[in-house]
């Protein structure tokens, strides 16, 4: 397979049009990949062809494509980590599915060259285009309606961030089908992605898709930041602002002060790849060990940044369904932003066997296992809350009791291998591959589940089922013990990560078992979609006319479910962090106003998407050489965004008219509820 | 379970005030309007000034890392010119003033100084990147690309990250210009101005860590 980049054309016209790009480049011969890339071409298809034949291409133009809501927004991002986990999880049950088969000497369906690039997708899948897009969309959607805000603070901006993230998993998509993917694995280690051992289109992938989502989720942090920053509603001191909020202000404090260094980083790697620099080679001064310290140096705030937002969502759900005032706000506070300043000093701990010495790894080991207090002030506070609540047994719940006990199993395998010692035996082994999955899966996915349970009704006015809601609950949580337990166990027996074929008739029975809580965990994934397609058809017997379906207690269970474009007709005004719980119990939420002022509203706007879609044969011609098609990309972008800034129409004023009749409607609804 | 007196109460008096500042709130006057966006804007400017803070740290990071890495090849003291950088430095310092005096005609409204001023900050930057130009060029030529050793591939790339975004600055000049001549001194332009003019002096700040580090302590 890797010959068939290595095809060059030979006339040097060609050569300048096509780049490395040729007809061979396509594997037209291997079953797997020519499957999936047909999957993927007819769903896409698809979808624009239903778009049309239902005439909605206007609708979906101006209501999603070229929208600056941030609900709107935020929406697409959980849409295009969905689509992305789908992805993700076929990648990881075929790696199951292989070692399950070729552990007993055993071929397995999957050459090494194919199984390498599937464990580096999977890896690369799942935290940037899944959990990234998933924990920012949810940040989107709910971030500006619990603090009273009617967007963000830079409307436009975000529309911009969504499509450079979506141009980066289209890229990603594009490499199973056009190329390869690279054969590194998810971290891109020098020297191996270096130019020398790495010398396909794999690591180029890699690169410009990592560069162009990552600039989107940089540009989305610095607008979050101000958001919260500028935009809350009177009387919303910082230390009223939601849990929720207050994580998303540290996941975005992280994002921009770590993100700079992935872009140097991988900036640095493709200079040594297109113009022969020696940051990272093994000649001339280059240094191998640099790179794994700047990408770690990203990487270990990443985990927060994806976890935090989990943290946050946790802590409304386990307020909101234990009816009790979250216990220990303050504290939850201050170890969210303890957490967020020590992911800064422990990244070392990724490298222990890096040979640093013993002073430098017992730094970090320390630091590594301070890290566990603030966590565990987090836990206690949540169970605190849990104490004496009338605690209800909903979905979002459900998600929080597993994570619970999960993610402390997940946190005590983590501060076993923060002992620099013992890193040393466990250090590359599927133990730590149990480990992370403990925690990611146990505390970013079960957060983003739990949250999709929450906040859907928010979002679309309809809650979600709940039977099918709670098979997905056991498949997922069951599935994920069956399919990691084993591995702990591996790792402990000495089987290290990534291995495409072995033979130990002893390791086989783990993995089988492995293999088959992948199964769980795909039976999961499928009653996840059922759950999402059965309550789109029963929505009229799943509708909230409310707004507020699990008597909520912080602002966006205020307004109405979906709410209006402008999120709140009058400002509220807020006195405590639960203050529309206050609100509900003293009788003064639902008060209509008795007239409306004009609200200021950003107009939509396409350039964001335009700059998007150029994004993507930008970073194409790159990967491939095509120089001509990147600088004509490269131009194309800087003169659109150039272009918008000459257009100061920007914003309008929703006149009280138009609010008002929204309002009466919404009220004259809640009316007709409580005699019901 | 128990609750306190109402504790929108308490703040009552409080809050009224709260509302008049609102960012969102709905019947502000233009004026107002044009502060609030002001503040915003800065503010994310600001931030986005701090990340590209870190991005320079990470570089200059990697270059304190590998600047003995010459790997056989040409070090500092036998490839920097100081005499030369002395000007290139003067010039770019130069420019920060001569932005700071545009900004002066600014609050006293005067069109026609913003735009000189600003054309010779543009002259001034153009003058910095055609020196560094001609040095990378000279480098090369001698030699001492940026794929000789790990120490020149961290020299170009820290200078060189520096001078894409000078270039991006004076692109934004130019852009600003036409703006400036279209619409005048409006509230928007205002505020391109204030990051502009941000972003320049922050490039300068840059600049001087680039002359210490870079240029001085390599010659030494």
């Amino acid at each position: 397979m890797s010959s068939r980049v290595d095809q060059l054309h030979e006339d040097p016209l060609l050569r300048a049009i096509f780049g490395k790009l040729h007809i061979e480049s396509i594997p037209w011969h291997d079953p797997i990949i020519m499957g999936a890339g047909a999957g993927m071409v007819i769903a896409a298809v698809a979808v624009l062809g239903l778009t049309t034949y239902f005439k909605q291409w206007k609708y979906v133009w101006s209501n999603w494509l070229t929208s600056v809501d941030h609900k709107k927004i935020g929406v697409m991002y959980i849409i295009l980590a969905l689509i992305m986990l789908l992805r993700g999880f076929a990648d990881a049950l075929m790696m199951r599915a292989q070692q399950a088969m070729a552990s007993a000497g055993g071929e397995g369906f999957l050459p090494p060259d194919h199984f390498d690039q599937i464990f580096t997708a999977h890896g690369v899948i799942m935290i940037f285009f899944v959990a990234m897009p998933f924990v920012v969309g949810l940040m989107n959607v709910v971030m500006p309606l619990q603090i009273g805000a009617r967007d963000v603070a830079f409307p436009y901006l975000n529309s911009l961030s969504f499509w450079l993230t979506a141009s980066g998993a289209i890229l990603i998509n594009v490499s199973l089908v056009i190329g390869e993917f690279a054969h590194t694995g998810w971290l891109a280690y020098a020297p191996l992605s270096g130019i020398e051992f790495s010398p396909g289109v794999g690591v180029d992938y890699y690169l410009w898709a990592l560069q162009i989502a990552g600039l989107g989720t940089l540009l989305s942090g610095v607008n979050l930041i101000t958001t919260i920053f500028k935009m809350r509603a009177p009387g919303m001191t910082l230390m009223r602002m939601p849990i929720f909020t207050w994580t998303t202000l540290a996941a975005n404090m992280l994002i921009v002060a770590a993100f700079p260094i992935l872009t140097v980083c991988l900036a640095m790697l493709s200079l040594d790849r297109y113009l022969g620099m020696h940051f990272f080679t093994n000649e001339a001064g280059g240094n191998a060990m640099l790179y794994v310290n700047l990408i770690w140096a990203w990487g270990h705030p990443e985990v927060y940044i994806l976890v935090l937002p989990a943290f946050g969502v946790f802590s409304e759900v386990v307020a909101t369904y234990s009816r009790k005032r979250l216990f220990g706000y303050d504290g939850m506070v201050y170890a969210t932003m303890c957490i967020a300043l020590l992911s800064f000093i422990v990244w070392l701990h990724h490298f222990f066997t890096m040979g640093a010495g013993a002073n430098v790894n017992a730094f970090f080991g320390i630091t590594t296992m301070i890290i566990s207090i603030p966590t565990g002030v987090k836990v206690f506070n949540w169970l605190f809350t849990m104490y004496r609540g009338r605690i209800k047994l909903d979905l979002p719940m459900m998600w929080t009791l597993g994570f619970i006990i999960t993610f402390v199993i997940g946190g005590a395998t983590g501060v076993l291998m923060a002992v620099p010692g013992a890193d040393f035996v466990l250090h590359n082994s599927v133990f730590l591959i149990a480990h992370f999955h403990n925690v990611i899966i146990g505390g970013v996915l079960f957060g983003c589940f739990a949250a999709l349970n929450y906040w859907f009704p928010k979002a679309f006015g309809f809650k979600l089922h709940v039977g099918l809601g709670k098979v997905s609950f056991w498949c997922w949580l069951i599935g994920f013990y069956v399919a990691f337990m084993p591995l702990y166990a591996l790792g402990l027996m000495g089987m290290t990560r990534r291995l495409s074929h072995m033979n130990d008739p002893v390791w086989q029975v783990y993995l089988i078992v492995a293999a088959f809580g992948a199964l769980l965990i795909l039976a999961g994934i499928l009653a996840n979609i059922a759950q999402i397609v059965w309550s789109v058809v029963k929505r009229d017997e799943l509708r909230d006319e409310t707004g507020d379906p699990w008597d909520g207690r912080t602002l966006e269970w205020a307004t109405s479910s979906p709410p209006p474009f402008y999120n709140f007709a009058v400002t509220p005004a807020i006195g405590n962090h639960d203050s529309f719980w206050d609100a509900k119990q003293l009788g003064q939420a639902y008060v209509q106003p008795e007239k409306y002022e004009p609200i200021h509203m950003p107009r939509n706007t396409a350039t964001g998407l335009l700059i998007g879609l150029v994004s993507v044969p930008f970073g194409f011609a790159l990967v491939w050489h095509i120089w001509w098609l990147a600088l004509l990309g490269f131009v194309a972008m800087i003169v659109i965004a150039a272009v918008h800034t000459f257009n100061e129409d920007r914003d309008y004023y929703v006149q009280p008219d138009e609010i008002k009749a929204i309002e009466d409607a919404r009220f004259a609804l809640l009316k007709t509820q409580k005699e019901a | 379970m128990s609750h306190p007196a109402n504790p929108i109460e308490a703040i009552k008096d409080e809050l009224k005030s709260a509302y008049d500042h609102n960012p969102n709130d709905a019947h502000d006057t233009h004026d107002h309007h044009h502060q609030d966006e002001e503040t915003k804007v800065t503010l994310g400017f600001w931030i986005y000034l701090m990340s590209d803070c870190i991005l320079f740290a990470t570089i200059f990071a990697t270059y304190g890392v590998l600047k003995d890495a010459t790997a056989g090849g040409p070090n500092g003291r036998e490839l920097f010119d100081l005499s030369f950088v002395a000007i290139e430095t003067a010039l770019l310092l130069l420019s920060s003033l001569t932005f700071g005096l545009s900004m002066i005609s600014m609050q006293a409204n005067k069109l026609k100084g913003v735009m000189g001023w600003l054309a010779v900050t543009g002259l001034l930057g153009l003058g910095f990147m055609g020196m560094e130009l001609y040095e990378f060029n000279h480098l090369i030529h001698e030699g001492a690309g940026p794929d000789r050793s790990a120490f020149l591939s961290a020299f170009f790339t820290l200078v060189g990250t520096h001078g894409i975004h000078v270039t991006s600055g004076l692109v934004w000049m130019a852009i600003m210009f036409v703006h400036l001549s279209r619409r005048g001194l409006t509230s928007a332009n205002r505020i391109r101005m204030m990051e502009l003019s941000l972003f320049w002096h922050f490039l300068d700040i840059i600049w001087i860590g680039v002359f210490s580090i870079v240029y001085l302590m390599g010659a030494a």
